[in-house]
């Protein structure tokens, strides 16, 4: 008996040949939601995954940095470049250059991301027992893409140089990699943006094939 | 009984008037004790009645006041006459928005302590002698199809007769010409419709090229003289090899303005000394406020630029002092130039807004003389024998005047509206007069007169109406340039601010109104223009980092952060330096005394308003480093000793500590 039937070719063993075409759709659904997935986290690579806002009196509108898969930007602000301006105002508190943040990951994260989407191409395609292993990557990358944030957030928070202007008054901290926090005079707002809930919604589907496979295999075997 | 009744009718009515008396203390005693003693600030009508503001007051403060953060709509340049700057001034909040310095040095600008613009300063010295002043009159946007494209801003000196060309990307000067032909202007600066030249007008007659005359040669040896300065805009700059100028009889010409649509391709200038006067007054001769004045009438100048440039091109013009000049003589035989009869002593000669007419403003003559441009080029074309004692052909003031509107006293210059109204400043009435130009496409059913007289504090100059001297004006507001304030200010001492009014002259008919005062310290914006605030276009950082705004490019000098220091080669010492929130690099610079330093200071800042200073004591150095941009300068090192230079700009918390050493080791 076929357990890791969901490839469209399987689906039509699976499905007698006088069964109605919405079965047949029925069954051809984990792989439509595995591709749909793929292709979602193509599209996510070119949207934002993570913003922060600084606010601060002598910044109207904020300071906004955008964070994609592989590159931090400003705003769309053709004069300022944010992420310079943002480096600038850390030295006070030592932090270290955003630029160096992140480094390695940034470097592999597009090859990454294609691993990932021929991986869920693959896993459409192979009937391999153990096919559904090459969904995981995918599935759990909008967490680890925040799990590294988080890392780095943390530490460039925790290894402020103890020689910069104001490391008499900012002790050490951990910055949210969600929600509000306050340094200096600066009130800081960071939330998920548009690629990451793209790619969340892409691991969603993954979930729901993968489940709705193993459902369809259980009643399978058991009728 | 008749007694009686008339007593107790008295008592009546006695009794009557303490009754009203006691009510109306009753129901508005408490209303003025509640009132004055809560004095309820809150409520707006209770500030403005304990201000003493009338209804009018308050439609004055409703249609100027501008909130924090809200933009005004329109900017004035405005010159600044004897402090030889321009300013830039928000409307209708009369906001000043930026002081621009052009002839004078200015310590804020780092203008003339230092920097790289020294050179444009320097463009200015007239045979080496430094001129560090100027007397800025009469500003000048540049214009596309004779409208302002706020692109570019012109400015003359009258005192040395020369003209400055400000940049309006960054409201920075660029370039300083003088014509060496001769000393003075007033006439200036005007542009032709698409900016192809900026006219700077000469005013007092002189021996052209600096030469030596005696004034009993006034008639043979003295000359007016009118610069067609060329400007190109791909360079920013005034171009001199395709500048120009010609000999005029001197008659101190006096204002001029470009001739627009029909009129494109002609100049006009007025004159007030016809006379040829030459005072004296020391001898017994009359002087020159009464030798000028003498004559019934002066002459309003009408040039033919375009057949001037084609006289100048085919090597018409003879060289005077290294400028060409093209000679009255010429200019008579290549009919580039027509006189006509104004009346005595005027002052403006501006073109309406159709380019159709020339109101030549009468200032001894209650009327405003308008002349026709189409009667013009037809006594032009008619002929006239008539000339003037150099043979410049007089055309017949009858032939070629369309109509006189009588105003009042003083008149001198005139702007327009978008209601057909023209302004006409009244300097001895201290008024403005609205008045209809009777022609059609203006108000052909009020005919030409005079509509209303708005009095202004006092002595009023010229005119800056919305847009108002161009082929299209905006109308709303008309700014009074006022030479006198008198009574108008708090007293800071005997020597008094300008007074520049706003009026708001957006309703017809005799409803004009003042809205607000501005005083201007710093000497006497002589002309000013309005433009639509939309169509500036400024930066708000230099567009990289490195910038030099004297070449308006990357300075190859620049200095990129990790790259500063100090280099020696000899006595020539280079100092390389970064400047950013909160630190120089270096912040130790030591020499020796006797180098010679030159020194680039690149800031590296992004954000808008993120300025530097650099003050260096003792050597006279002040540089104003905004955001971007890149400086150079260079001093000998004369005087050993420890100096604390540091950012004058106030840029952070940490501001104070935004200093360094310069050590200079003695011999």
């Amino acid at each position: 008996m076929v357990t890791n039937v969901i490839s469209p070719s399987n689906a039509d063993k699976l499905v007698p040949s006088n069964s109605a075409p919405l079965a047949r759709w029925m069954n051809a659904l984990p792989s439509i939601m595995l591709l749909t997935a793929a292709v979602l986290l193509v599209v996510s690579m070119a949207l934002p995954y993570w913003g922060l806002v600084l606010e601060a009196p002598q910044y109207p509108g904020g300071l906004r940095l955008r964070v994609f898969v592989n590159v931090m930007t400003g705003d769309e602000d053709p004069q300022l470049d944010e992420v310079r301006e943002i480096d600038e105002l850390n030295h006070y508190i030592g932090m270290q250059s955003l630029y160096d943040a992140a480094k390695f990951e940034r470097s592999i994260a597009i090859p990454a991301v294609i691993l990932m989407i021929v991986m869920l191409v693959v896993a459409v395609f192979w009937r391999g027992r153990r096919s559904w292993l090459l969904t995981l990557p995918a599935l759990l990358f909008p967490f680890i893409y925040l799990g590294d944030l988080a890392f780095w957030m943390a530490n460039y928070g925790l290894n402020l140089d103890p020689y910069a202007p104001l490391s008499s008054a900012i002790r050490p901290f951990i910055p949210p990699i969600l929600g509000e926090g306050v340094i200096g005079q600066f009130k800081t707002i960071a939330y998920v943006d548009t690629g990451w809930y793209i790619v969340v919604a892409g691991s969603l589907l993954i979930v729901i094939a993968l489940a709705y496979k193993w459902f369809s295999s259980r009643q399978q075997s058991q009728g | 009984m008749m007694f009686s009744r008339r007593l107790s009718s008295k008592i009546f009515l006695v009794a009557v008037v303490l009754v009203v008396v006691s009510a109306l203390t009753l129901v508005l005693a408490p209303k003025a004790i509640t009132s004055a003693q809560s004095g309820d600030t809150s409520d707006w009508q209770t500030i403005a009645e304990q201000r003493g503001l009338t209804e009018a007051d308050l439609r004055a403060a409703v249609m100027t006041y501008t909130p924090s953060g809200m933009m005004d709509e329109y900017v004035m340049f405005a010159s600044s006459g004897q402090a030889g700057q321009v300013l830039a001034i928000g409307l209708p909040s009369m906001r000043l928005l930026r002081l621009i310095s052009v002839f004078t040095p200015e310590s804020w600008q780092g203008y003339g302590y230092g920097a790289d613009n020294n050179s444009v300063l320097k463009q200015g010295y007239i045979d080496g002698q430094p001129i560090l002043w100027g007397d800025t009159h009469h500003p000048a946007l540049s214009e596309t199809a004779g409208d302002y494209d706020g692109q570019w801003l012109f400015i003359g000196d009258k005192s040395s007769g020369r003209v400055a060309v400000i940049d309006l990307r960054d409201f920075e000067t660029k370039q300083i010409v003088h014509n060496p032909a001769f000393l003075n202007d007033h006439g200036g600066t005007f542009v032709t419709p698409n900016t192809e030249y900026i006219v700077e007008g000469g005013q007092y007659g002189l021996p052209m090229g600096g030469e030596y005359a005696p004034i009993s040669d006034y008639q043979t040896s003295y000359s007016g003289m009118i610069t067609f300065w060329k400007f190109n805009r791909d360079t920013g700059r005034i171009d001199m090899d395709q500048s120009f100028a010609m000999q005029l009889p001197p008659y101190w010409q006096d204002l001029c303005d470009s001739g627009k649509s029909v009129s494109e391709g002609w100049i006009f200038c007025n004159s007030f000394n016809a006379e040829m006067a030459t005072g004296g007054i020391e001898e017994g001769n009359p002087p020159f406020e009464a030798g000028v004045s003498k004559g019934a009438v002066d002459y309003l100048h009408i040039i033919n630029i375009k057949a001037a440039e084609a006289v100048f091109k085919a090597g018409g013009a003879v060289d005077v002092n290294g400028f060409m000049v093209i000679p009255l003589a010429t200019s008579i035989q290549n009919n580039l130039l027509y006189l006509a009869p104004e009346p005595r002593s005027p002052h403006g000669a501006d073109v309406a807004p159709h380019g159709d007419f020339i109101m030549v403003g009468g200032k001894l003559d209650p009327h405003v003389s308008v002349y026709s441009f189409q009667k013009i080029q037809d006594a032009i074309a008619a002929g006239t024998s008539e000339t003037d004692t150099f043979g410049v052909p007089v055309l017949a003031l009858e032939s070629v005047l369309e109509t006189q509107v009588e105003l009042g006293l003083g008149p001198l210059h005139t702007v327009f509206d978008d209601q057909g109204y023209a302004y006409t400043s009244l300097f001895l009435d201290s008024a403005v007069a609205r008045w209809s130009i009777g022609a059609e496409g203006y108000r052909p059913q009020d005919g030409w007169k005079l509509i209303n007289k708005t009095p202004v504090q006092y002595n009023v100059g010229h005119l800056a109406a919305a847009e108002g001297d161009t082929a299209s004006p905006d109308g709303r507001f008309l700014v009074a340039l006022n030479k006198w304030s008198v009574d108008r200010f708090l007293s800071t001492g005997p020597l008094l601010p300008q007074n520049l009014q706003l009026i708001d002259i957006s309703r017809p008919g005799d409803q004009t109104q003042i809205l607000y005062d501005m005083p201007i310290t710093g000497a006497e914006p002589h002309y000013a223009q309005i433009i639509k605030a939309d169509k500036l276009h400024a930066w708000d950082v230099y567009p990289e980092v490195g910038w030099n705004p004297t070449t308006q490019s990357v300075d190859p000098n620049a200095v990129t952060q990790g790259t500063e220091g100090v280099t020696r080669d000899g006595n020539n010492v280079i100092v390389r330096m970064t400047v950013v929130r909160s630190h120089m690099t270096p912040e130790h610079v030591e020499i020796q005394k006797g180098d010679h330093v030159t020194w680039t200071i690149t800031s590296v800042e992004r954000a808008r308003d993120a300025t530097h200073g650099f003050a260096l004591p003792f050597y006279n150095i002040n540089l104003s480093i905004e955001p971007g941009e890149s400086i150079n300068f260079e001093f000998d090192a004369t005087r050993s000793g420890v100096f604390s230079f540091y950012c004058t700009e106030f840029c952070s918390a940490l501001h104070l500590e935004m200093m360094g050493y310069l050590m200079i080791k003695p011999d």
